[in-house]
């Protein structure tokens, strides 16, 4: 290979950098970056960066000698706009092309927006670094929040809000925050943590629409009742960034599919990271996963396989989430799960595990790390729900 | 390879102890990171690689030698 080109400024490219050069690849490597900015480090965006305000260069996950010492070509504040895989080029906003032996895909997800919803003001959503700086200079201290959507994202900043003084209101169609991944009992154990620290969940109801209004955006919910908001947020979800992809033949089906292996359907072009949609052996499903270990263990596997490498990725997923003094860590998978058993639940700790098939799939703790170790082994040893559950 | 921790920087994710156990363990009261071993023997540089790499506070590094 002469040249491999990487899309997507992200972790995943950083690790897939590192793994390139470590294994003596000497061509060339070009980076394309739909953003501005050098890589960055996206969990703290809700969390501390919200809250103190972004410090770009904190944030970098390399800093801007590492490229240079690595030869790496920055395409940077131009994104990918196609793709030609039988004439191996990328071509670029504004015209510019790029030639390449090997391609790795790692655009990430996108933050989704609200529907017709959203027509009447001003509704934000936190993906990016600049979406942060948006975002936390319109965090003050007395005003309130609406957040539609208690997911991981709307919880997060939920509890920034409410750390930094604002009164937060958290609307959400599902009967209890979380619930469609963890389920309706874990779920409800974070509406009392959030609900202790003062902020107002509403589940079960939606937002009808958004008006503008005397005393800031009117937010009609399903259910008949109003909340009066000064700032909207918006965690609903993210989707993969394939639009740049749509039309050049390679498959795509919610993320770039690919093989056990990270391959995408045509020669030379692996994917990483949150728009990849892969083979997991493991767990037996085709999955795609936007979390922060998979992007720096699939992106330094993508570029294994670009260089000859035939294994099959095979990591058993981690994410986390920081909420107020909660410490949320899952390992494993929640999705499609058949059973799940809550082994241990007080005010400042839980242990859920899930299970599918007759084996552990996934093991969610609650400031309890420790048990992470246990079940991520029990989980990769496929080793039987009723071994693993208290009776 | 020498393991150098950062353990005011360590939140707890409890990737280094999944990642080389023998190398990493948790404070069962406040979630901080025990190195067991400063000095790993190099059959674990893989797992203790993976670790330094995936932990998300950045609070493990390695010196060679």
């Amino acid at each position: 290979m002469r040249r491999v080109v990487v899309v997507g400024a992200s972790l995943a490219a950083v690790h897939a950098i590192d793994a390139l050069r470590e294994h003596g690849f000497e061509g060339e490597i070009a980076l394309v970056g739909a953003e501005p900015h050098l890589p960055y480090d996206r969990p703290p965006l809700s969390k501390e960066a919200l809250q103190h305000g972004p410090d770009t260069t904190g944030l970098l996950l390399r800093s801007p000698e590492w490229y240079v010492e690595r030869g790496v070509d920055l395409h940077l504040g131009r994104a990918a706009a196609a793709l030609d895989p039988g004439a191996r080029v990328v071509t670029l906003e504004g015209g510019a092309s790029l030639d390449y032996d090997g391609l790795l895909i790692a655009t990430g997800s996108k933050a989704r927006t609200l529907g017709p919803a959203s027509q009447a003001g001003p509704v934000y959503t936190l993906r990016t670094l600049d979406d942060c700086v948006a975002l936390h200079e319109r965090l003050v201290p007395g005003n309130h929040l609406v957040v539609i959507g208690a997911g991981f994202i709307g919880l997060e900043v939920a509890a920034t809000a409410r750390d930094m003084g604002m009164s937060v209101s958290v609307v959400e169609l599902a009967p209890a925050p979380l619930s469609r991944v963890l389920g309706d009992e874990v779920g409800r154990w974070f509406m009392t943590c959030q609900a202790a620290h003062g902020v107002e969940v509403l589940c079960g109801t939606s937002v009808e629409r958004i008006e503008a209004g005397s005393r800031g955006s009117k937010v009609v919910l399903g259910n008949g009742s109003t909340l009066w908001a000064d700032l909207i947020v918006a965690g609903v979800g993210a989707s993969p960034a394939t639009d740049w992809l749509r039309g050049s033949g390679i498959r795509l089906s919610d993320g770039v599919v690919c093989d056990q292996s990270l391959r995408a359907s045509a020669p030379g072009i692996v994917a990483a990271g949150d728009v990849t949609r892969w083979y997991h052996s493991l767990f037996d499903e085709e999955m795609r996963v936007e979390q922060w270990t998979n992007a720096v263990e699939q992106g330094r596997h993508a570029a294994m396989t670009l260089l000859g490498g035939d294994d099959p990725y095979i990591a058993v997923p981690y994410f986390w989430s920081d909420q107020f003094d909660v410490k949320m860590r899952f390992v494993g998978r929640a999705n499609a799960a058949e059973q799940i058993h809550v082994e241990r639940a007080d005010t400042s700790s839980m242990v859920a595990l899930f299970g599918r098939d007759g084996v552990i799939r996934g093991a969610l703790c609650v400031n309890a790390p420790r048990q992470l170790a246990l079940y991520r082994k029990a989980i990769s040893d496929g080793t039987p729900w009723q071994d693993v559950v208290s009776a | 390879m020498k393991v150098i921790i950062d353990v005011a920087a360590c939140q707890g994710y409890a990737c280094c102890m999944m990642e080389a156990p023998s190398v990493f363990d948790l404070n069962e009261d406040e979630g901080k990171v025990i190195l067991l071993q400063e000095n790993p023997s190099e059959d674990l540089r893989t797992q203790v690689d993976t670790a330094a790499r995936t932990c998300p506070a950045k609070a493990i590094r390695l010196e060679n030698g």
